[in-house]
């Protein structure tokens, strides 16, 4: 490679916003004015927490999605319609069911307007280059998902696509096959064994953007923008023991775990976006950090409960919103009334979280009112979603009402009847009586 | 990927306005039915004789065929045209979705008299109208389950999929056929089995449908049948019989079950399924040195129509997205004005018409309204009476469910409609009123259903429910309240539905008989849609018809709709 010229341009984007209009009027904006350019000889992970915005950007780089402002530009000439440069592997693989692993190959290539020897032909080899020879007649639920994502590969690569976007590409896939696929691309990269010239990867695995990546791209949420763009600098293969190498990952788990990723959004704090989590998991991970001391590093808590930063942050943020407890710096330090709930027997413990919830969730509080205002003390939650709507989309509104009777069932606040559609207060006295240990 | 809004789509609105505008279109329809319809029946329809000799009913029989593959290609072309246009292109959504849902439920063989009449007007003397008429009559029969199955097959396509074929850039075509065609085959299949089943239903109606002395008859087995009951010619009865079953069982074994095999293949799902549908017939085709050979023949015939030029490096091919070949907006709203105004026209008609009817018939369809209902919800009892139990018993028994099952369904496909005439002789000449006969012919169309629908629901409880059920010692009424009726629920709903459907559909031809040249009638909505057809008030048909579609459809709405919703939410396994 000569050093001396910049690298080629591959894609340009320039200044994307996507939004998508809410049907009560307005809209909710998903990407902000994101600018990024996409140079020859990289791969470019994209890290960000779910709902940031980053798989929608992935399509408008695929030219699947056409921003509402902004352009993307392959190779200097602005896209309209799927962009000709770019191949893409899914994160469900999207494979054809009926057609065999070949035919899944060809049809990439259908569109090259090869004849159908040069098609087979091309096909068979990059079956051969990633290792699945041998099944080109199978059908795809014959095979384990690594292999049916290795199809997904083949597929994208058959066209020799300049750039290689992937989605999400090993998550679906249990973590030795992933292990294995990313490791066997990567070589097959390094050795430039097919002539794609860039690979884009969005993830939301810390280790894997820092394993494999030249550059890391960190999107915050509501709306999505890049806070950070971080360059592993040490060479591959990386050694995942190496301190470089785990500092790398403390300091980006930190940094999604901060106020800069999370809390843009509560910028304007009219109705919060309470995260998607459960009762038992803001629970369990009270008792953990307790367990420890009171205080833990998330990273280390993520790795012992198996879970990525992704599954991780929900509850982080829940045990914040409550009070329960603070994050600073990749670590969760708990509060006094954190650890007081804690130690606090069951009824105790939805005590607690029942004062924590009325005092530091509007909306809880909201329903709690009004519900007391009304003579029966019950509304349908469709009133409720209504409010909703007006901040979130549509599909979120839904989620916000989902966690908010979860919440409120387990703190005894309110309840919920699944078959009228109806919150309701429990009649006074039978609270204290109610069965324990709900929820958990 | 967002997909937001979108996701509401696969349940349609329900909007008042939607329903109106299909509703008035589809009276607008039925007035010009009864507009083209000739004043005079008995110099216009056309006669034919029936030959009841053994040797003519293989031609019979490939009449009969001929006519319901002519309904059911058009069938499957209208599926393909409309059921796309509503998965791909909003507006047409919205028009689309309400028609098919408020079409499907509207009781087909009440537009009968109507249909056959404007037809022998506009091809007088000739078979051709009576041809006409009853295929229509089988399409409109086939039609509406085909196309929903179609549509929901395309909306619920896996977003990602979709995707693979726009970021690949296959072209329409290409897409068509390799993902959004195989994407609908299996309920495209099951579908088109189960409208064969309904279509011989009408095509037997039709074959041979008699209004006071006039009969239009068409040659085929629905005529021979009937023909043969008039003349209480048992052994002639036995043949023509003898013949239909033979016929679905051979369209059974040689062609659904087969087709249902073969399109296993395009299930979405990833995971294998331990039970595959499996036929010999299939098997021994594969094995053969035929398939592989119509194969070549069709790819060396796609082959040529897809070889194109290569395109050069970075060039695009231009996309061809709906929202590009839409129309001039003044030339479509135009046409939108044009449409409404004949619907409005063709509304107030209507509505003129049916003023013209008077008090004391308004009182004659209030009574058959009552009647007809009181039949049907009589025979929808029974029905639920005797084949629920019937129906679990054999469904928990898996080794017998696999006996019965194939039984049942050859049972379920026997049209009613073809069995009427020959129940008819019997139930006379054992003496007693058409009233009653009338329930037993509804119930012959009915049962079935709701047989069927309980055996599938019974193999599809879960198995540790069922274990659990029994540790917790749960016997007798306590079991069938607790386990086996939420079980099976959502699928007595789905029986009770098309088994009311069906019983309205009986009615018609049940209420009202033509039989060894008398004419037999009861009270009831049925009997006055065919007596009034045949008496050439058309006011009292207009109103009798309307009638029973207003009254369906309010059934649908105010109840069945709520049951639906109740198994989905509630009961859903």
């Amino acid at each position: 490679m000569v050093i001396t010229t910049a690298p080629t341009i591959l894609v340009d984007a320039r200044d994307i916003t996507v939004a998508y209009d809410r049907p009560g009027g307005g809209h909710v904006v998903v990407l902000d004015h994101i600018d990024l350019q996409i140079r020859a000889g990289e791969i470019l992970a994209i890290l960000g927490p779910s709902g940031s915005g980053k798989s929608t950007f992935l399509r408008v780089l695929a030219g699947l999605l056409r921003p509402a402002t902004g352009e993307v530009l392959y190779r200097g000439r602005p896209l309209d319609g799927p962009n000709p440069g770019v191949a893409m592997v899914f994160q469900t693989f999207a494979l054809f069911p009926w057609l065999t692993v070949l035919e899944n190959v060809e049809l990439g290539l259908s569109a090259s307007g090869r004849t159908p020897e040069e098609r087979s032909q091309r096909a068979l080899q990059v079956i051969d280059l990633i290792g699945l020879d041998g099944f080109e007649s199978a059908f795809p639920k014959e095979l384990s998902g690594g292999m049916r994502q290795r199809v997904g590969f083949a597929r994208a690569l058959a066209i020799q696509p300049d750039i290689l976007l992937m989605d999400e590409p090993f998550s679906a896939l249990d973590a030795l096959t992933a292990e294995n696929l990313r490791t066997d691309l990567l070589e097959l990269w390094l050795q430039r064994r097919f002539p794609t010239r860039a690979i884009v990867i969005v993830t939301h695995s810390i280790e894997e953007a820092v394993f494999m990546a030249d550059r890391i791209i960190v999107f915050a949420t509501d709306p999505a923008r890049i806070v950070e763009e971080i360059r592993p600098e040490t060479p591959h293969w990386r050694d995942r023991q190496s301190p470089q190498f785990q500092q790398l990952v403390e300091k980006v788990y930190a940094l999604l775990t901060g106020d800069r990723v999370r809390h843009l959004a509560h910028a304007k704090p009219l109705i919060p976006r309470l995260p998607d989590a459960p009762v038992g998991l803001i629970t369990g991970l009270i008792e953990m950090v307790q367990d420890q001391g009171g205080h833990a590093d998330l990273a280390e808590v993520g790795a012992e409960l198996h879970f990525d930063v992704n599954e991780l942050l929900p509850a982080v943020e829940a045990v914040e919103l409550l009070g329960f407890a603070v994050a600073r710096a990749g670590n969760l330090e708990l509060t006094d009334e954190g650890r007081a709930f804690a130690e606090a027997t069951v009824q105790g413990k939805k005590e607690i979280f029942r004062r924590a919830l009325l005092r530091s969730i509007a909306p809880a509080r909201e329903i709690m009112v009004q519900l007391e205002q009304r003579e029966d003390h019950r509304m349908p939650a469709d009133t409720y979603l209504d409010v909703l709507e007006r901040h979130f989309s549509f599909e979120e509104a839904r989620r916000q009402l989902d966690t908010l009777i979860g919440w409120g069932r387990y703190a005894e606040a309110y309840s919920y009847d699944e078959l009228t559609g109806d919150l309701f207060l429990e009649p006074v006295g039978e609270q204290a009586t109610s069965a324990p240990a709900q929820g958990e | 990927m967002i997909r937001y809004p979108e996701t509401k789509l696969s349940r349609p609105h329900q909007s008042w306005a939607a329903d109106a505008l299909v509703l008035g279109a589809a009276a607008a329809a039925f007035y010009v039915l009864l507009a083209v319809a000739p004043k005079e029946l008995r110099r216009v329809a056309p006669s034919v004789t029936v030959n009841l000799h053994p040797a003519a009913l293989p031609g019979y029989a490939l009449l009969s065929f001929l006519r319901m593959c002519a309904g059911y290609v058009l069938s499957l072309l209208f599926t393909l045209v409309v059921g796309y246009a509503a998965a791909r292109n909003k507006a047409a959504r919205r028009i689309i979705i309400p028609s098919l849902d408020i079409l499907q439920s509207l009781p087909v063989l009440s537009f009968l008299p109507a249909v056959l009449l404007a037809m022998i007007a506009l091809f007088p003397r000739q078979t051709i109208g009576l041809e006409l008429g009853s295929i229509l009559l089988v399409f409109s029969g086939m039609v509406w389950n085909m196309a929903f199955s179609f549509y929901h097959s395309l909306v619920t396509i896996p977003e990602e999929l979709m995707e693979a074929a726009r970021a690949f850039r296959l072209s329409w075509w290409q897409r068509f056929t390799s993902l959004e065609l195989p994407a609908g085959a299996i309920g495209l299949v099951w579908n088109s089995m189960l409208s064969w089943a309904g279509g011989w239903f009408f095509l037997m109606a039709t074959e041979s449908f008699s209004l006071g002395k006039q009969s239009f008859t068409l040659p085929g087995l629905g005529s021979y049948l009937s023909v043969a009951a008039n003349n209480g010619d048992f052994p002639a009865i036995l043949r023509g019989l003898g013949t239909l079953v033979a016929m679905i069982i051979a369209l059974d074994q040689l062609v659904w079950r087969p087709l249902i095999a073969w399109s296993e293949r395009f299930k979405m799902e990833l995971s294998e399924s331990q039970e595959v549908p499996t036929s010999r017939v299939l098997d021994l085709l594969r094995h053969s040195t035929l398939l592989p050979w119509a194969r070549r023949q069709i790819q060396a015939a796609s082959a040529l129509t897809q070889r194109r030029r290569p395109l050069p490096d970075g060039a695009q091919r231009p996309s061809l997205s709906p929202a590009s070949v839409r129309l001039e907006p003044a030339f479509s709203r135009a046409m939108t004005g044009l449409g409404l105004a004949a619907i409005a026209w063709g509304t107030v008609s209507l509505v003129r018409m049916i003023a013209g009817v008077s008090p004391g018939q308004w009182i004659a369809i209030g009574k058959g309204s009552a009647a007809t209902v009181l039949r049907v919800e009589i025979a929808l009892a029974i029905s639920l009476a005797w084949s629920v139990p019937a129906g679990v018993a054999i469904g928990l028994r898996p080794r017998l469910a696999q006996i019965a099952q194939p039984i049942a369904q050859i049972a379920a496909s026997v049209p009613a409609t073809a069995v009427f005439p020959i129940l008819l002789l019997i139930l006379l000449r054992l003496g007693g009123g058409l009233s009653i006969a009338s329930i037993l012919l509804m119930l012959l169309g009915t049962q079935w259903y709701v047989l069927f629908n309980a055996i599938a629901g019974a193999i599809a409880l879960p198995r540790d429910l069922q274990e659990a059920a029994a540790l917790m010692k749960l016997r007798g009424w306590m079991r069938w309240r607790e386990l086996i009726l939420p079980g099976i629920f959502p699928h007595l709903v789905t029986g009770g539905i098309t088994a009311q459907g069906g019983a309205f559909n009986a009615s018609i031809v049940s209420e009202y008989v033509v039989f060894e040249g008398k004419t037999l009638q009861t009270i009831g909505l049925g009997a006055l849609i065919s007596a009034s057809a045949n008496s050439g008030d058309y006011h009292l048909l207009a109103a009798a018809t309307v009638a029973m579609g207003t009254i369906v459809i309010l059934i649908n709405r105010l109840f069945w709709r709520r049951a639906v919703r109740l198994a989905e939410e509630r009961y859903h396994l």
